[in-house]
C-alpha cells in the first residue's frame, strides 16, 4: 500500500492495469513486433519528452520543440537536396536547433521574457522557417543508408530512435536525479529567488536546458525524417501538446521544483499503451487526444480527490 | 504633462500600426484603399471577439487554450441546430452560439475555480478534449453552405452603414460595440475591476472582500461566450465547417492580447490595445501575402518574430520607465 502512496506508485498500477486490459482484449497487444511498433509510431515525442522534464521541473516551458523538430527534418532535406553530404547535413540541422534553443534563451534568460510568451512566439516562427525552406514541396530523396537507420532494425528488430531514446533515458535519470546539476534544476524550480540569493548561477542553468531542449528536438526531427523517409513543412506539427502531457502526467508539477524522471518514463509508457490499445481497437486518432486529455485532468486532480477522500476517511473515524 | 502609462501605449501602438499600413503602401501598388479595409475589417472582428475573451482570462493570472476549439464547436452545433431548425429566428442564432460557447468556458472556468486547477493544464486538456467532443458528435460530416438558411450566408457581408467606399459591416460594428462594452466594464465598474485586482495581486484582492473563484469562473464564462459569437461569425462568413473549424485560434488570440500590452502573468492591460494588437496581426497576415518581394511562406515567420520583438520591447521599455521614477508603483 505504501508504494501507491507515491505518484510513481500509483502510475505503475495505471500501467500494469492497462497493459493487462490490452492483453485481454487483444492478442496481437503484447507481441513483440506490436510492442516494437507502440514505440517506434511515437519515438520522438518521447524523446523529447525527457528534456521537457527538465525544462518543467525548472519551472519553465518550452512550446517550441515541435516547430524545432520541423525545422530541423526541414532543414536536413533541403540540404540533401542541394546535394549536401548526409553526414553534414544532420550535423548542420543539430546546429539549427542549437541556434533556436540558445535564442530563446537569449530572450528568457537574456530580457527576462516568460518562456510561455518566448516560446508561443518562436513555435511560430520557427515552423515558419521550415516552410520558408520547403515550401509546399515534400523532400524525399534521401540517401539510402538514412532511411535505412530510421526504418530498418539496428540491434535485432530494435532500430536506431529506440536505442537513442534509451540511451538518452538513462542519461537524463543519471543527470536530474544523481548530479549537483540536477539539484539545481530542482533548486531553482521551487524557489527562483532563493536560488539567486544562495548564489546559484540561474541564468546558465536556464540557458543551458533551453539549448539541450533545442538541441534534442533538432535530433527528434531528424530520427522523424529517416523514419518516414520524407519531410514537408508540417513535420511534427501539434507534438508539443502532446510531449507536453506526457510529462505533466507523469507528476512534473507545471510551476515547477517537482517531479521525477523515473514519473516521466512511467506515464510515457501509460501513454503509449493506452494509444495503441485504442488504435487496436479502432478508435480514431482525435478520440485518443481527447481521452488523453481527460486523463491529464485526472491527473491534476488525483491529489484533490486524496486530500478529499481522506477527509472524508478522518470523518467517518 | 505627463502621459500616463496605459494611454502611452496604446499611442506607441497606433503609431505602429500607422507605421505598419505606410510600409505597405509603400510596397504594393494599389494597396491603400476601401477595399483592404472591406477586406481586412471582417477577419479581425472574429479574431478581436475572441482575443477580448482571452484578455479577461489572461488579465486573471490565466490562459484559456480552449479557445480554438470552442470556436469550432460553436460553429458547428450552431449550424447543426440551424438546420434542424431553419426558422430559428435570426436574433436568437447568435445567442444561442454564445450559449453554447459559454457552457464550454464554464467546465473550464468550474475547474479552474472550484479546483483551483492550473488553467494551462485544463485548457491544454479540454483544447483536445472539446475538439473530439466535435469529431465524435459530426462523425466526420461537415456543414456545408447550401444547408443552411440564407440570411445566415449574406449576413457577413451585410453592411450597417458605408462610409463612401468603406462598408462597416454588421460583424464589425457588433465587435467594435463588444470591444467597447468590455473595455467600460473592466475600466469604470467595481465587478471589472476586479479582474485586475485578482491578477495583480491575488492574496491583497482576498482581503478586500474579492471572491477570487467567482471572478475566474466569470472570466472563463466571457470567454466562452465570445468564442461563441465568433463561431457564429465565422459560421457566417465561411459557410463550411469541418472539424478542424477554428484550429489554431488560441494562438492568435494569446498573440493578440500579448501584442497589445496584456501583461501574460495578470493585472494589466486594455482591451482597446488588444483590438490594435489583433488588427495589427491580421494586417500584416493579410500584407505579406501581396507582398512581391518576399514569398507568402514567410507569414508565419514574420508573425512569430513580430510578437516576440513587440513584447521584448515591451519589457525593456517599461522597465526603463519604471526605474526613472523611483515613486512608481507597477501600474
Amino acid at each position: 500500500m505504501t508504494a501507491l502512496r507515491s505518484w510513481e506508485g500509483f502510475l505503475f498500477a495505471v500501467l500494469i492495469l492497462i497493459y493487462a486490459v490490452n492483453a485481454w482484449s487483444s492478442p496481437v497487444f503484447l507481441t513483440p513486433g506490436n510492442q516494437i511498433n507502440m514505440f517506434q509510431l511515437s519515438v520522438e515525442k518521447i524523446i523529447v519528452a525527457l528534456v521537457m522534464t527538465f525544462v518543467i521541473i525548472n519551472g519553465e516551458i518550452d512550446l517550441s520543440v515541435a516547430s524545432i523538430m520541423g525545422l530541423a527534418a526541414c532543414a536536413f532535406g533541403w540540404l540533401v537536396q542541394a546535394e549536401v553530404p548526409g553526414g553534414w547535413a544532420i550535423m548542420i540541422a543539430l546546429m539549427i536547433g542549437l541556434a533556436c534553443g540558445a535564442f530563446n534563451a537569449l530572450f528568457i534568460v537574456g530580457f527576462g521574457i516568460p518562456s510561455l510568451v518566448v516560446t508561443l512566439a518562436t513555435m511560430i516562427a520557427f515552423r515558419g522557417f521550415a516552410r520558408v525552406l520547403v515550401e509546399d514541396r515534400g523532400i524525399n530523396a534521401f540517401p539510402a543508408w538514412f532511411n535505412h537507420l530510421g526504418q530498418k532494425g539496428l540491434i535485432g528488430p530494435v532500430p536506431l530512435a529506440m536505442v537513442v531514446f534509451a540511451v538518452l533515458a538513462v542519461l537524463a535519470y543519471l543527470i536530474l536525479q544523481r548530479t549537483a546539476f540536477g539539484r539545481k534544476v530542482y533548486f531553482i524550480g521551487a524557489n527562483r529567488a532563493v536560488a539567486e540569493f544562495s548564489g546559484l548561477d540561474v541564468r546558465a542553468v536556464k540557458a543551458k536546458i533551453f539549448i539541450a531542449s533545442g538541441v534534442v528536438s533538432a535530433l527528434a526531427g531528424i530520427l522523424f525524417a529517416a523514419r518516414v523517409g520524407a519531410v514537408r513543412g508540417d513535420v511534427a506539427q501539434g507534438f508539443e501538446l502532446d510531449i507536453i502531457t506526457m510529462v505533466l502526467l507523469g507528476g512534473v508539477s507545471i510551476f515547477g521544483g517537482a517531479g521525477t524522471m523515473s514519473g516521466t518514463i512511467l506515464a510515457i509508457l501509460i501513454v503509449l499503451a493506452l494509444r495503441n490499445g485504442m488504435a487496436l481497437q479502432n478508435i480514431t486518432g482525435h478520440i485518443q487526444t481527447g481521452v488523453l486529455g481527460i486523463l491529464l485532468i485526472l491527473s491534476v486532480m488525483v491529489p484533490i480527490i486524496r486530500e478529499t477522500g481522506g477527509r472524508l476517511i478522518a470523518r467517518v473515524r | 504633462m505627463r502621459i500616463p502609462l496605459g494611454t502611452l501605449r496604446i499611442l506607441v501602438l497606433l503609431a505602429v500600426f500607422v507605421g505598419t499600413v505606410l510600409f505597405f503602401a509603400s510596397q504594393i501598388d494599389g494597396y491603400l484603399n476601401a477595399r483592404l479595409f472591406n477586406r481586412i475589417s471582417g477577419s479581425v472582428a472574429v479574431i478581436a471577439l475572441i482575443a477580448v475573451g482571452q484578455a479577461f482570462v489572461v488579465l486573471t493570472r490565466n490562459i484559456d487554450l480552449s479557445i480554438g476549439s470552442v470556436v469550432g464547436c460553436s460553429a458547428y452545433f450552431t449550424g447543426g441546430i440551424l438546420i434542424a431548425y431553419p426558422d430559428l429566428p435570426p436574433i436568437l442564432v447568435p445567442l444561442l452560439a454564445m450559449g453554447i460557447g459559454a457552457v464550454f468556458g464554464a467546465f473550464n472556468g468550474f475547474l479552474v475555480a472550484r479546483f483551483r486547477l492550473p488553467s494551462i493544464i485544463v485548457t491544454l486538456a479540454t483544447l483536445a478534449l472539446f475538439r473530439s467532443i466535435l469529431v465524435q458528435s459530426s462523425d466526420g460530416s461537415s456543414i456545408t453552405t447550401n444547408r443552411l438558411p440564407t440570411w445566415l450566408t449574406e449576413f457577413a457581408t451585410l453592411n450597417a452603414f458605408t462610409a463612401g467606399e468603406l462598408q462597416f459591416r454588421w460583424i464589425v460594428v457588433i465587435s467594435l460595440i463588444v470591444v467597447l462594452t468590455a473595455h467600460v466594464f473592466l475600466t469604470r465598474f467595481r465587478a471589472g475591476r476586479q479582474f485586475f485586482a485578482i491578477g495583480s495581486n491575488p492574496d491583497a484582492a482576498a482581503f478586500a472582500g474579492i471572491n477570487a473563484g467567482r471572478t475566474i469562473f466569470l472570466a472563463f464564462v466571457i470567454s466562452g461566450a465570445l468564442a461563441g459569437l465568433a463561431g457564429f461569425m465565422f459560421l457566417s462568413r465561411f459557410g463550411n465547417i469541418t472539424v478542424v473549424a477554428g484550429l489554431g485560434l488560441e494562438l492568435k488570440s494569446v498573440g493578440a492580447v500579448v501584442v497589445g500590452g496584456v501583461n501574460i502573468f495578470g493585472g494589466s492591460g486594455n482591451v482597446l490595445g488588444v483590438l490594435i494588437g489583433a488588427a495589427l496581426i491580421d494586417l500584416i497576415d493579410t500584407s505579406l501575402v501581396r507582398w512581391e518581394l518576399v514569398s507568402a511562406f514567410w507569414r508565419e515567420a514574420v508573425l512569430g518574430l513580430l510578437i516576440l520583438l513587440a513584447v521584448a520591447a515591451d519589457t525593456v521599455l517599461m522597465r526603463r520607465l519604471l526605474r526613472r521614477k523611483p515613486t512608481g508603483g507597477s501600474q
